[in-house]
């Protein structure tokens, strides 16, 4: 019985053959096939044992950095004022992913961009671990700190964004309430799931990027936009008296009434006529609702898009939810579009492109929040370089200075507190109705900005929701104004 | 596979000298040194792991090592009192991978109890549990050396075996599926606390019965039938057992919807039956037949359908019925050439990775060079069964370690072709590493009983009782002897 039991043997040395074959395919020739497939999650989860890199600001203040630990992981993701700079930073959890910068600069932060390239194949012959690139924000302390504690301090919940009009770079960015990003960055998977459990919970909506995510009614900050697209057009000029000054006008086509703040009669009117500068100044609505009239859908659509209101495609590296006007359907639509109503909805930082866009003369700079990409070593690799927004100026120069002088005239009628006799804001407000029930539900407060008016640093959008403080009784002046001129002096005061 | 010229050469010179003190020498020493090595290699490996895990030497891990080498060096004694002469490598290669087995266990416990925990589940540590199971196998691998003093007397139980065998593989499948079914399989009995597969140990019986039953019938099958291109095809009546051995394996494929536990008993019931006949066309109409059944099953139904899915291309379903062989492949791939260090990779990606699946764990920590090693660790310990199979002078005693070592290499292909896409996926156990006791008590009765064959084997004339096999089959091992 030896032969057949040789036989069996030689048979099952085939099948040992057969099997290392096979391992020398999955394991040698294919093994990167699999290695790297987008599905295998080992690709991700080693990064967590990488030091991921830094997020830091424009001053170099450290936002957000990886310290090393003695466990598993080896490094522990902390950031430093998390609920400050937890809109911009977002998170980095093992579970549940990243958002913010840590998501939108991933690859430069976990050391796999080819930007980093050159540095990662001398760290493979000089044989240290890869470390993840730097990433320098443009946000600037001083303004974010000032914007944060204004708008934290009365528990507002609402938006801040600060641009530097020359070059689009966003120098602050709020939202509130906000979270803390650290928790979702435990070790302990149980405490990132209860605090993700306890953010999506919560009706406040903390984990809301207000700032880019969030779009509203503008208000009569969009008169800023009408005014630019009939000044344009040549629809109107800034001084000709030739708006109703009624207290309430009813819309084409239907038996619906607009009436200004307060029903007040809008002043320094002409037989009962306004210019558009008085318009701003005052904030009529009734005289904006007949100038949009005037201006006409398409043009005013097509003026909104200058100012970028419609881009889907906005990142600034996060990604920007689109601005809307609406579709119009109508002139009764068409009245209401023009004081900010009806369907027109703007994120924060759509409008603080529009305050920055004619600060900076009617060129719209892209926004911007990284300033640099610093090696592990803290070297720059790549810097940003202000770009114009596509498709030309949104408004010319000689418009965006008329504007900018109704402006300066709007900000000496609007209350507040801030205001500082060395430093010239220009400024509108807005107090945006919504809701189904409008007249009982309390407003937005908008307050839109630039500084120093004649050589504007910075351009602000201040946006409380619900009233803040004030319920029916807030405007853009008294809840908003303040928080945007603190962030506006402080930054100034810096010498920035 | 060359029989050494000393074997048979030491028996005869022996019978000539009755009573002398054995000039054979027993080996223990070799296998005890072999044991060290194996300790050895099995603290290294709970070193690097809990290095690799916590950045520090643990201190548990001493008490499994300790366990580890107390219950070895326990087994090793028990062999040089209960069978001084058997094989020495036989005991150190199932410690290998019994050690291996556990020190992986011991690795994927933490993150697997992490997954258990998200997803609300409770957990116990699989590690602890298979040193006390070791345990316990090894008490029943002394039990039967010491019980069976002589191999050769369990083949007056042939049928006993034989009807016990067949109730344990087919009893999870008449039973009702809240106390027999896993994952979609009847292949358990689940009594409170305590679940068992009895198809590990119904193939160990089955295997006992068909040796002792080829055994006195082997003359039957042996008579030729008519020639068949080129074929010597056995005669149509002496079709009958193979018949039924097909008829059983497809009732269990059908009753138990899984592929595993038939192959494993149709496969060796073929080896076995040529080992007997020496005729390769009984291998032919087997695997043909099985074929033909196994075509039918994969039409009616889903669940075999669904194996073979996954084996054509798991990437199609690769988050649903795929979705383990695709965690599989990426767990191979990712250990590539050298592997990703034991504690080093993610093998708790794959589902079920501590039973079905531990072989791509393996994969993953050691690589390539890793799983072959182990492989070939495999392949070492079949080879010394079918070796003490070759040396063994009786009949039954050929068979049964043919039949155990076949079983053994059958059961590694299958499963590690399984996890590696060589063929579709079946439900079973790698023995020495799955974490579970009914696989690993099983293997340690494998191993007894290899042992005593080997000792039979190794143990000088002298001391033996006259062969009982027949006449005629000791004139063919002097034929068959290699020169």
């Amino acid at each position: 019985m030896n032969k057949p039991l040789r036989r069996v043997g030689l048979t099952m040395m085939v099948m040992v053959l057969l099997l290392l074959a096979n391992l020398t395919y999955v394991q040698v020739i294919n093994a990167d096939t699999y290695a790297n497939n987008p599905s295998n999650r080992r690709s991700v989860m080693e990064e967590y044992g990488r030091q991921r890199g830094q997020i830091v600001s424009a001053t170099g203040t450290i936002l957000a950095n990886s310290v090393e630990t003695k466990d598993a992981q080896h490094y522990q993701r902390v950031y430093k004022n998390g609920p400050e700079y937890a809109p911009v930073t977002g998170y980095y959890s093992s579970i549940f992913g990243a958002t913010g910068i840590e998501r939108a600069e991933d690859d430069v932060l976990n050391g796999s961009s080819s930007k980093l390239f050159v540095r990662r194949l001398s760290d493979l012959i000089t044989g240290r671990d890869p470390r993840g690139g730097n990433v320098q924000l443009t946000v600037d302390p001083k303004a974010q700190d000032a914007a944060y504690a204004g708008m934290t301090a009365k528990n507002f919940s609402g938006a801040v964004v600060a641009i530097k009009p020359s070059t689009g770079e966003i120098l602050a960015m709020v939202s509130t309430p906000s979270f803390d990003p650290n928790p979702l960055a435990s070790h302990d998977n149980g405490t990132q799931r209860d605090t993700i459990t306890k953010l999506d919970d919560d009706p406040n909506k903390p984990a809301l990027n207000r700032a880019t995510q969030e779009t509203l009614p503008p208000g009569s900050t969009f008169k800023l936009v009408v005014a630019s697209a009939a000044l344009s057009d040549g629809v109107d000029d800034a001084n000709t008296k030739n708006l109703p000054a009624d207290p309430t006008i009813t819309l084409p086509g239907t038996t619906t009434t607009l009436s200004n703040f307060a029903n007040e009669t809008c002043p320094e009117s002409t037989n009962g006529q306004v210019s558009v500068t008085i318009a701003i100044e005052y904030s009529c609505n009734t005289a904006f609702s007949t100038l949009a009239g005037k201006v006409g859908k398409d043009n005013l659509i097509a003026q909104a898009s200058k100012f970028g209101i419609g881009q889907t495609d906005l990142t600034v590296p996060l990604s920007v939810a689109p601005s809307t006007v609406g579709s119009i359907p109508d002139d009764a639509a068409l009245f209401q579009s023009g004081i900010g109503q009806r369907d027109v909805k703007l994120t924060p930082l759509q409008d603080a492109m529009v305050a920055a866009t004619i600060a900076n003369g009617g060129v719209r700079m892209q926004p911007q929040l990284v300033k640099n990409i610093l090696a592990p070593d803290m070297s720059p690799i790549s810097t940003f370089s202000p770009q114009e927004a596509p498709g030309g100026p949104a408004i010319s120069k000689d418009v965006a200075d008329q504007i900018k002088a109704m402006m300066k005239l709007s900000e000496q009628h609007t209350g507040g507190t801030g205001k500082q006799a060395n430093i010239s804001i220009a400024s509108k407000t807005g107090t945006a109705e919504h809701g189904t029930d409008p007249k009982n539900t309390p407003p937005h407060a908008w307050y839109v900005a630039f500084a120093p008016a004649d050589n504007p640093q910075i351009a602000v959008c201040v946006v409380v929701e619900n009233g803040g403080d004030r319920g029916l009784a807030a405007t853009g002046s008294s809840v908003a104004a303040g928080v945007g001129r603190a962030t506006i002096n402080a930054y100034l005061a810096g010498g920035g | 596979m060359a029989l050494p010229p000393g074997v048979l050469g030491s028996a005869t010179t022996h019978m000539t000298a009755p009573g002398s003190t054995p000039a054979t020498p027993t080996r223990r020493g070799t296998e005890l040194t072999l044991l060290g090595f194996v300790l050895g290699l099995v603290v290294l490996a709970f070193v690097l792991i809990s290095e690799n895990q916590s950045q520090s030497i643990k201190p548990e891990i001493l008490l499994y090592i300790a366990g580890y080498a107390v219950l070895f060096g326990v087994a090793h004694l028990a062999v040089r009192k209960f069978a001084p002469y058997a094989d020495p490598l036989i005991l150190p290669c199932a410690a290998m991978l019994n050690g291996l087995s556990i020190a992986m266990l011991y690795r994927l416990d933490p993150p697997l109890a992490e997954i258990a925990f998200s997803g609300g589940n409770g957990y116990s540590n699989a590690a602890p549990k298979q040193l006390i199971w070791t345990g316990l196998s090894l008490l029943a691998m002394i039990a039967v050396l010491w019980l069976i003093k002589d191999h050769r007397t369990l083949s007056r139980y042939g049928y006993t075996f034989g009807l016990a065998g067949l109730v344990l593989l087919v009893l999870p499948g008449v039973l009702p599926c809240s106390i027999s079914c896993v994952a979609g399989a009847k292949l358990w009995i689940i009594i409170g606390p305590v679940s068992i597969q009895p198809g590990e140990f119904a193939k160990v019986l089955i295997i006992l019965f068909v040796a002792a039953f080829l055994v006195s019938k082997r003359d039957l099958f042996t008579i030729a039938g008519r020639k068949f291109v080129g074929l010597e095809l056995p005669r149509p009546r002496d079709m009958g057992p193979l018949l039924i051995a097909w008829a059983v394996a497809i009732l269990v494929l059908m009753i138990e919807k899984e592929l595993g536990a038939s192959l494993m008993f149709f496969g060796t019931v073929l080896a076995m039956l040529y080992l007997a006949t020496e005729r390769s066309s009984w291998v032919w109409i087997g695997i043909v037949l099985f074929m033909g059944g196994a075509t039918v099953a994969d039409r009616l139904f889903t669940h075999v359908q669904t194996r073979v899915a996954n084996w054509v291309d798991p990437f199609a379903d690769a988050q649903g019925d795929g979705y383990q062989m695709v965690q599989s492949l990426f767990s191979l791939g990712s250990g590539g050439i050298a592997g990703a260090g034991l504690g080093g990779g993610h093998p708790e990606l794959v589902p079920v990775i501590n039973s079905d699946f531990i072989v791509a764990a393996f994969g993953e920590e050691l690589g390539f060079i890793g799983l072959a090693a182990m492989i070939m660790v495999y392949m070492l310990l079949a080879m010394r069964g079918l070796r003490s199979g070759l040396a063994v002078r009786d009949t039954f005693g050929k068979l049964l370690a043919g039949g155990l070592s076949f079983l053994l290499m059958w059961q590694i292909f299958v499963v590690i072709g399984g996890i590696s896409k060589l063929i579709p996926q079946t439900g079973l156990t790698a023995p020495f590493l799955s974490a579970g006791g009914s696989s690993l008590l099983a293997s340690y009765i494998m191993v007894a009983l290899l042992l005593r064959i080997s000792d039979a084997a190794r143990r000088p004339q002298a001391s033996r009782p006259k062969p009982q096999a027949p006449i005629a089959e000791a004139s063919t091992v002097l034929v068959e002897r290699p020169t």
